[in-house]
């Protein structure tokens, strides 16, 4: 079918979501880490568009934006298994999340990064919380009891969601705040700690003291 | 048609998002209701318990259960109702199908705002952006007839919708689409000719009244 790709940056949540991907098919595939501050040709000419990781070569031809990839590796691999679920609705469901993760969670977390002061941080750490406590009720209705979104498995939400939890536990961490936590999202917590020690996770989630050590570089006040 | 089928649509007449939902739904000649919300009134008690997180139409009520924000209703009528299909077979150009839902999905209504929520140099810087995204669009369809090829498809009917609007961006930017992108143009004409897009758009006119009003109101004109 032709060779495998993934352009990719280590601290990226985006990043990782395809690796998680190729190895819950068992697919092995060449990794590329990509230097953000000087992207390669490989890189600019695979995604002229948006120029960002992650990018999927198969055969040479790219794929980009992480949830389409995804859902290019769950209907390629469609042997390995299943990435979406399998009825429509719980599909549109299981996508609804997927892109509330992205549109408000991931943007809210990212901003709470960029925040340059204890003030702006109140807007972006509130919105977080409140997400979470969504996220925490979405467990209980995607994974109806299980361990994962998924259910039994690792799903398409767990994939998009889950990839944010490097950066959630830097976050508590450099801000000595407590995001996850047993009394307000219980479900959260444990999910979080099946999600990050699974198999296919565990190799490619970021760790935490290494990024916060790149958000004191990236993220700090300029001098 | 399909029968006994229960479909709703909370629809609002001027929403690009919920003539995505419209225009699919008569693509596969499926019978709905379509409930309008009066967006400057306040969404009604069904919209809110429907989409209580984003407020928003569209909403489709499939059998009373909701599905919410339009790329992903369109793909779930595309799954449910599987013919004519909307997304090709091929996984390669399905992945790219989504990718150009994705960028319309982020840039083409945000950068339309751009020109009518504006006056002066802001607008202008609008118009120049809008025009750079429609040239992007112009340059993903190249010499087909439609995004999907020789039939029309899902980055077709994610993308028309905002054509109703296209209208009103000339007339506060003072610039045709025309003339800035004659491919595209062209193509809207094409989808215009279907039954299915000209039931499903507003009279542009009417769009421009609707924003010159909503302008006033914001003390923009």
């Amino acid at each position: 079918m032709g060779e495998l790709k993934v352009l990719g940056f280590w601290a990226s949540p985006f990043a990782i979501r395809p690796r998680i991907a190729l190895s819950l098919k068992s697919i092995d595939y060449e990794y590329i880490e990509e230097n953000l501050r000087a992207k390669s040709d490989l890189l600019l000419k695979s995604n002229p568009m948006h120029k960002k990781v992650p990018v999927l070569l198969h055969g040479g031809r790219p794929i980009c934006e992480s949830p389409v990839i995804l859902q290019y590796i769950d209907e390629q691999w469609s042997s390995g298994p299943s990435i979406l679920p399998s009825h429509p609705y719980d599909r549109a469901i299981a996508r609804f999340w997927a892109a509330y993760a992205d549109d408000k969670f991931g943007l809210a977390l990212e901003g709470l990064l960029k925040a340059q002061s204890e003030e702006a941080k109140i807007e972006p750490l509130g919105q977080m919380k409140a997400g979470l406590e969504l996220f925490e009720k979405a467990l209980k209705d995607c994974g109806k009891g299980e361990a994962f979104y998924g259910g039994e498995r690792i799903g398409f939400v767990d994939i998009v969601f889950g990839s944010n939890l490097g950066w959630v536990r830097a976050v508590e961490s450099m801000g000595q705040v407590k995001l996850l936590d047993e009394e307000r999202t219980p479900g959260l917590v444990g999910w979080a700690e099946r999600f990050c020690s699974h198999e296919a996770v565990k190799d490619v989630m970021p760790e935490t003291e290494k990024l916060i050590e790149f958000a004191k570089k990236v993220f700090s006040k300029p001098a | 048609m399909s029968k006994n089928d229960e479909v709703v649509l909370l629809d609002f007449w001027a929403s690009p998002f919920a003539m995505r939902v419209k225009i699919v739904l008569a693509e596969k000649g499926i019978e709905f209701e379509a409930r309008e919300e009066d967006i400057m009134g306040g969404q009604s008690e069904l919209l809110l318990n429907s989409n209580p997180i984003h407020k928003k139409v569209p909403v489709l009520l499939h059998y009373g259960k909701p599905i919410c924000e339009s790329a992903i209703i369109v793909s779930y009528i595309d799954e449910v109702w599987p013919s004519p299909a909307l997304l090709p077979t091929c996984y390669y150009a399905r992945a790219q199908a989504r990718f150009w839902a994705d960028f319309i999905d982020k840039k083409l209504f945000d950068g339309g705002c751009g020109i009518w929520r504006n006056n002066g140099d802001a607008l202008e810087l609008g118009k120049k952006e809008f025009i750079e995204i429609l040239q992007v669009l112009e340059g993903a369809l190249g010499e087909k007839d439609f995004f999907g090829g020789d039939n029309f498809g899902f980055v077709d009917t994610i993308a028309i919708p905002h054509a109703s609007w296209f209208y009103a961006y000339e007339q506060f930017g003072g610039f045709k689409v025309e003339d800035v992108c004659p491919k595209l143009s062209a193509w809207i004409k094409r989808c215009l000719e279907r039954d299915s897009v000209t039931k499903s758009l507003p009279d542009p006119s009417k769009v421009y009244e609707f924003l010159c009003m909503f302008r006033k109101m914001n003390g923009l004109d």
